[in-house]
């Protein structure tokens, strides 16, 4: 098989992603400007002996994907701002229930119904709080619609591999540009299914971790009676209604992150090495800000950038030692400081921070981000 | 007729008393008044039902069947 | 990892009829005494039973409230979901296996209150559900509190001086939203109750049972019913039968009178069979 090239929108490069990871049932409903996304698994979706089902609103949506994953389905939703708010609820029981499943949010500037439209970076926050109670949670982000097809695909990995709903987050600019995206045939695409037990129903535990602290899932209806729910719960799957056996949950689904964190962190080094002051970005934004480092560099401005492509869980390990190295660090978002506030609390002091905000709307212009470098 | 030979099932009532939470449906339900509150508590403090008329279960299975608490059950005895 | 969680209380002989579909080593079970959740759970289980089908073609989803405790308590593949989304839930647990029946075993205010939008679209689409809505007229694990299933000027805890809006006609909901099976019975009609369960399990597509039932706690306590015994007798007094009535005649007074009955059992395509028109797919067979 060969690899293709297509000149296609991000939305669509995001549904092609999954389609390419295996997922097989998408329930969602529409919402400006992801709605290009499930119009396209609602097209592709058959053609590949899936399910494409429109619910009546994104709480069934997220509901619905967690039913079908548990049924052995990859399984994904997308929304925007107002949907994703909706979504929190289920996301929730996808961490407690340990459900592989991909949720993507186009954001759009909000809050509320904001600019259905027009693009923001205001949700990353929320994708990592969202949800009540205290958990870990994996969220990445793609800058353009090729980064868009390869983060889904690892979006599914992460989620099959952790056993936890995966966030990919971009923004209405990127889902509605229109770009070459080169489409990898799928035996040269990495692709991570669940763990299945080979154990007998008689010595099976749902909620019993391996070494890697994630527990092996089995498949519904085969004997295994497994129970699972949103209450704080055993190794049995039985909830226990105890500060006891809550410790042993929180510490496993925390840890069962932050003890991998070294796996799941991705994130692109551009000229740091010898820089004297580093660009954090993200998403659309990460667009411009390379623009402007290359404008700083031709200026002889030693300028370097770290992109993220994993958001959650921060890379925190990598910014404190780079925060020994520079001056100061520059966090372009389009939002009143969300990353930033992570990029201080990690640099704590030993460099300057400066957040270069945006209220939304638009995105930023090279020269805004280039001022701010020459300042500093 | 065979009024001679047809037999009234006889059944025998099992109890699962630390299950029981004492409330009487199987008592006031049972046609032939086989059962009766006890006066012992079980593990919980309730008081379980006892059968005070074992030939009076006709294994017609409505305690079973009525109980909340899957705590009685009949099955067709051989006598 | 050292096991925790609930201490197995001891001399529970598992030779209950229905120990294969119970698990066991959580009973005793934590409905009230006098509550007919149980009864009515169990009589899903023995219409599990009855359907002579592999124990392992059916999951059991529920939502939360008392009811939703069921999930808990059934050896089979169960979900314990968040308030209102069960339906949603064994929508794309079913989607994902179609062969197996899935059941939703929830109360009223779990499946009517926050869930009725979820519950009319499942219905809507005829999906191959089988859903058993408790109907105790309140919200009874949170301590009774005021549901779209209250009766009009009963009391209850955030109604103190008495409902003032009256009621959803479930039945009505259900067949009206599409339902292609929608019955009603109270917990003393067991052996009926049992048979529409059953009746239920075997008909494709959306199908309801409604089960009057009571909460002797709170809703009992607050509006003076009685003793459980007494709250169930008296249901099962005014009830009367009514097979096939109009669903909207069906009226439900628990003061006055209960219809009771097979209201709708009608043949409409399923999802599936909708969904094989406009994407043919080598079709699976459907439990």
């Amino acid at each position: 098989m060969v690899e293709t090239e297509q000149f296609i929108m991000g939305d669509v490069a995001c549904a092609e992603g999954a389609i390419a990871s295996g997922c097989r049932f998408f329930a969602g409903y529409p919402i400006t400007p992801a709605t290009e996304i499930a119009e396209r698994m609602a097209k592709r979706l058959p053609q590949v002996g899936g399910t494409y089902i429109q619910m009546e609103d994104e709480m069934a949506s997220m509901a619905a994907i967690l039913g079908a994953s548990w049924g052995g389905l990859k399984s994904m939703t997308s929304t925007s701002g107002p949907g994703f708010s909706l979504m929190m609820e289920n996301i929730g029981l996808g961490i407690i229930m340990e459900v592989p499943c991909v949720v993507v949010n186009v954001q759009r500037a909000g809050p509320s119904t904001g600019l259905p439209t027009l693009c923001a970076q205001g949700d990353v926050m929320q994708a990592r709080w969202g949800s009540h109670g205290h958990y870990e949670i994996i969220a990445l982000s793609a800058s353009s619609p090729q980064e868009l097809f390869d983060v889904t695909i690892k979006a599914f990995n992460l989620s099959e591999r952790y056993r936890i709903p995966v966030l990919v987050l971009t923004d209405e600019v990127v889902g509605h540009m229109t770009e070459k995206v080169i489409i990898q045939p799928s035996d040269r695409i990495e692709i991570y299914s669940r763990k299945i037990s080979n154990l007998s129903p008689q010595e099976y535990l749902p909620y019993l971790p391996d070494e890697d602290m994630v527990a092996p899932m089995v498949g519904v209806g085969e004997g295994y009676n497994i129970h699972s729910t949103g209450l704080t719960h055993d190794e049995r799957g039985y909830p226990v209604i105890t500060a006891a056996v809550q410790k042993e949950m929180m510490d496993r689904l925390i840890y069962k992150i932050r003890n991998n964190v070294d796996n799941i962190l991705e994130y692109e080094e551009i000229e740091t090495a010898d820089a004297e002051m580093i660009l954090i970005a993200y998403g659309i934004s990460a667009r411009p800000a390379l623009k402007a480092l290359e404008m700083a560099r031709e200026k002889g401005v030693k300028c370097g950038m770290l992109k993220l492509i994993t958001i959650w869980p921060f890379p925190e390990k990598k910014i404190k030692e780079l925060a020994s190295q520079v001056k100061g660090f520059i966090v372009p978002e389009i939002n009143y400081g969300q990353v930033y506030l992570e990029v201080e609390r990690c640099v704590a002091g030993k460099a300057k921070t400066v957040l270069i905000s945006h209220a939304g709307g638009s995105i930023f212009h090279p020269d805004k981000i280039l001022e701010v470098i020459t300042k500093l | 007729m065979d009024y001679e030979e047809a037999k009234i099932p006889l059944g025998r009532v099992t109890i699962i008393e630390d299950r029981c939470k004492g409330c009487a449906f199987c008592v006031e339900y049972c046609p032939n008044d086989v059962l009766e509150l006890s006066k012992n508590f079980n593990k919980k403090g309730y008081h379980p039902p006892y059968v005070q008329k074992p030939e009076g279960c006709v294994n017609c299975g409505f305690c079973e069947v009525i109980c909340p608490e899957f705590a009685i059950y009949v099955e067709e005895s051989d006598q | 990892m050292k096991k925790q969680g609930l201490k197995e209380l001891d001399g529970m002989p598992g030779k209950h009829p229905l120990s294969a579909l119970l698990r066991e080593d959580r009973m005793p079970h934590i409905w009230c005494p006098g509550c007919d959740i149980g009864t009515i759970f169990s009589s899903c289980l023995t219409a599990i039973h009855e359907s002579k089908k592999d124990y392992n073609s059916f999951a059991l989803i529920s939502g939360i409230g008392c009811s939703g405790r069921a999930a808990g308590y059934v050896k089979l593949d169960s979900f314990h979901t968040t308030h209102g989304r069960a339906i949603p839930f064994a929508t794309g647990l079913k989607i994902a296996k179609p062969k197996m029946k899935i059941i939703v075993f929830s109360g009223d205010g779990d499946i009517f209150t926050i869930g009725g939008n979820h519950f009319i679209h499942a219905a809507r689409r005829n999906m191959d559900l089988t859903v058993i809505c408790v109907n105790n007229f309140t919200y009874g694990m949170t301590g009774g509190q005021v549901a779209s299933s209250t009766p009009f000027n009963a009391k209850t805890s955030t109604t103190p001086e008495g409902n003032f809006e009256t009621p959803f006609n479930l039945s009505y909901i259900a067949a009206a939203a599409g339902a292609v099976y929608v019955s009603r019975w109270t917990t003393l009609h067991i052996r009926r109750l049992t048979s529409s369960i059953l009746e239920a399990f075997n008909k494709k597509g959306f199908s309801f049972v409604e089960v009057v039932s009571s909460c002797p706690t709170s809703f009992g306590r607050k509006n003076k019913l009685g003793t459980p015994l007494h709250i169930i007798q008296h249901f099962h007094k005014i009830s009367v039968i009514r097979n096939g009535i109009h669903p909207k005649d069906a009226n439900l007074d628990i003061g006055k009178e209960i219809v009771v009955g097979k209201f709708v059992d009608i043949e409409r395509p399923t999802f599936f069979d909708l969904r094989q028109d406009i994407y043919p797919v080598e079709k699976e067979e459907e439990v």
